[in-house]
């Protein structure tokens, strides 16, 4: 059977195809005149600017972290070209009939059609194609709602008092270093604010690609969700094949003030490399949430794709009696690397967390959960759940489990919950013999490994993340 | 139906079926008994083709098919079920999906329909009350937290569902208690109507006072060395394995 295995973790990567559009892109090469470059590009304010060149300044002073359970070569930041935009957007297109023809045919061959999104879900979908978005749908019911969906460049321009307060105070400029090199050099993202009270009448979708050769992708992303308002938001991305590996390094920061309650769905399906793990993207992404009084943010991730991952979606939890969640399910095969989990920062009283994660390895992929519980000094009563399982298909693959607990109050209850299991010959004989093909057994046992996570993601994400489980273990059985 | 024609198979190199003859016809219950380590668990695995159990000789069909060509699961299409000793658990996948799955992929090489979830539910909580399991079951991880018993009426379960044209139950009545073995062997009668067939892998007699063999076959060393009706069962009850001489102690050894 580990041929078979072999076989199916061989498999083409199904969203590899390149398309040519043209772009404008900025030559290789990162220093303060890029980074002036890129803010006037953007038509950025002043207090835009200076913001970018203290983070680009302290991105000098730092070191690329080496903790992580990942093995790559070092990146060569002077390598990349921090500025990509689609030529034919800089008209801007005021409605999908006056995009591109080329850039549709792209989201259609991700089976992710936007014309039908519009209608269907209720979607409002900012998509953004390599830096620039170009396309914001149901603008306007979100409007009447009182609600702002916007590129951040956007924002900057319209909102710059709200962004000013919020850019950064979840994620500060100098936090680690990929996050000082966002901070430089972002170009676009999704800007999301839900005035006091409101229930945001749709959830909230961005499409990521990355499109552009050797460009790094650079997102910012920040939401801020009002006293006693709710908003769903969902990001998916995946990418097309190529042989240079890409740097990905996006913030995503989320402010729940008072009672407000967030929900932050994933799914990331990025180019993990071929088999010799060569050309995948790398995702260095980090984001974290803080919830001030009874507010609650719910982090859900599935994580199959990118050559190496390392991204830890964190809740800062602040407030009294409030809530962060983190559910995740992270699959690598092949020569993939992943080390993620989260982080929960508990500083008010009555404060609860949940962890469920769930890693997946197959072929020769190394899977790691890295996740930090902190009781703060303060958090009388706070509460935390871990469950941290890991399966194993074949037997070259690796789980590691790297659980922190540091609890400075005596009030405050931690568990910690780990098992590792093998999808075991015995559960395939058993499928198998039942008339299921190999495929559809170790399909079959994973979404019943992943069914806790899978029930806290949005309906039409969920049945999008069985699919890609489905279509990323094609064959892998062991 | 079954023709297995001098079987030789092995587990890592070692020979554990040394030139076995079977011949199962339609509506036959055959009843295979032995000494530890005769090679009866081997059989069902060899005849279902888990991995690992290498056919070194010989030939089987089933329904005039090469057996041994086949694919696990297209065996188990061809009508062949194993009922296990020890079923495995899948955690967090419910029985009812795995079974629904499992009917529908038969169905599915039979060149029929999909059943609807209303049809596949109004059929599996009929199989669920004729083994005494509650409907539960049905939501249940598959074995999940499954008592042994509850793990053999499971199996009985599923045998129900997929309607199998050859059933080989591998030790179905270990380690149950009267009233389970009743209602396992119960199941199994209801499923006897002429034309399906059974292979009744056992180490004791007992679970043929209630499935009656029309065959009963002493396997030893890899062997079928004596055949007979359901009063060789009797037999064996009675005086063990001795009369099997050299060969048992070989098997026992």
């Amino acid at each position: 059977m580990s041929e078979q295995i072999e076989q199916a973790l061989s498999k083409q990567y199904e969203a590899g195809f390149y398309s040519e559009i043209e772009s404008d892109t900025f030559e290789n090469g990162l220093d303060e005149s890029i980074i002036r470059r890129i803010s006037a590009m953007k038509n950025e304010p002043e207090w835009m600017l200076e913001w970018r060149l203290k983070a680009y300044h302290s991105w000098l002073e730092m070191e690329e972290p080496d903790w992580a359970h990942v093995d790559y070569p070092k990146v060569d930041y002077q390598a990349i070209s921090y500025y990509s935009s689609p030529k034919s957007m800089k008209d801007k297109p005021k409605s999908l009939d006056e995009v591109d023809p080329e850039l549709l045919d792209v989201y259609n061959k991700l089976g992710i059609p936007l014309h039908e999104q519009e209608m269907l879900a209720g979607v409002a979908v900012d998509a953004v194609f390599d830096s620039v978005s170009v396309v914001t749908t149901f603008r306007e019911k979100l409007h009447e709602a009182g609600v702002i969906f916007c590129p951040i460049s956007e924002a900057i321009q319209k909102y710059p008092e709200l962004v000013k307060k919020y850019i950064g105070s979840v994620v500060p400029r100098t936090d680690n270093y990929f996050a000082a090199l966002n901070s430089a050099v972002f170009t676009d993202g999704s800007f999301v604010y839900i005035p006091k009270g409101v229930r945001c009448p749709m959830e909230l979708s961005t499409y990521f690609r990355i499109n552009e050769q050797n460009t790094g992708q650079f997102e910012r992303t920040l939401i801020v969700a009002d006293e006693g308002s709710h908003v769903s938001y969902l990001e998916g991305c995946t990418a097309p094949q190529r042989d240079e590996n890409q740097l990905h390094a996006a913030v995503v920061e989320l402010v729940a003030l008072d009672k407000a309650n967030i929900k932050y769905s994933t799914v990331q399906n990025w180019y993990p490399g071929d088999e010799n793990g060569k050309g995948g993207i790398y995702n260095f992404v980090t984001k974290r949430g803080i919830c001030h009084n009874d507010a609650k943010i719910s982090w859900t991730q599935v994580e199959t794709g990118s050559a190496v991952t390392w991204k830890y979606p964190s809740c800062v939890l602040k407030g009294d009696n409030s809530v962060g969640e983190f559910y995740s399910v992270a699959l690598t095969r092949g020569r993939q690397q992943a080390d993620t989990g989260t982080k929960m920062i508990h500083l008010g009283k009555n404060t609860r967390s949940t962890i469920i994660s769930k890693g997946i390895s197959a072929g020769k992929s190394n899977n790691a959960y890295r996740g930090l519980v902190q009781m703060g000094p303060k958090s009388d009563g706070a509460r935390n759940f871990t469950q941290c399982d890991s399966l194993l298909i074949g037997d070259q693959c690796g789980a590691h489990t790297f659980p922190y607990i540091e609890s400075r109050n005596p009030s405050a209850i931690v568990e910690h919950e780990a098992t590792t299991s093998k999808v075991s010959d015995e559960q395939l004989f058993l499928a198998q013999q039942r008339g299921l093909d190999a495929e559809k057994a170790v399909s079959m046992i994973v979404n019943g490994f992943c069914k806790e996570v899978f029930k806290e993601l949005p309906m039409e994400f969920a049945v999008e993340a069985g699919k890609l489980l489905e279509i990323s273990l094609e064959g892998s059985v062991g | 139906m079954l023709s297995i024609d001098n079987l030789h198979a092995s587990v890592e190199d070692k020979t554990i079926i040394k030139g076995l003859n079977l011949e199962v016809k339609p509506g036959e219950v055959h009843a295979i008994m032995g000494p530890n380590g005769a090679g009866k668990s081997t059989l069902g695995y060899v005849l279902s083709g888990r991995e690992g159990y290498e056919v070194n000789e010989g030939a089987a069909t089933l329904n005039g098919k090469d057996l041994l060509d086949l694919e696990v699961e297209e065996r188990a299409r061809e009508g062949l079920f194993l009922a296990f000793q020890y079923p495995v658990e899948i955690p967090g996948v419910s029985n009812m999906e795995f079974l629904k799955e499992s009917v529908n992929a038969l169905r599915e090489h039979r060149g029929e329909e999909p059943l609807t979830a209303a049809e596949f539910l109004k059929k599996a909580k009929a199989a669920c009350k004729q083994v005494n399991l509650p409907l539960d079951f049905l939501k249940r991880g598959v074995n999940e937290g499954f008592s042994g018993g509850e793990k053999k009426r499971n199996e009985i379960m599923q045998m129900i569902l997929l309607e199998p044209s050859l059933c080989i139950l591998d030790e179905s009545d270990s380690g149950l208690d009267v009233d389970a073995l009743q209602v396992v062997a119960d199941g199994v009668n209801s499923q006897r109507d002429g034309q399906r067939s059974f292979i009744v892998v056992t180490h004791y007699q007992r679970l043929l006072d209630y499935i009656k063999p029309d065959f009963v076959h002493i396997l030893a060393d890899g062997k079928i060395v004596k055949s007979g009706d359901a009063s060789l069962a009797l037999e064996v009850e009675k005086s063990g394995y001795a009369f099997l001489g050299k060969a048992y102690e070989e098997a026992d050894a």
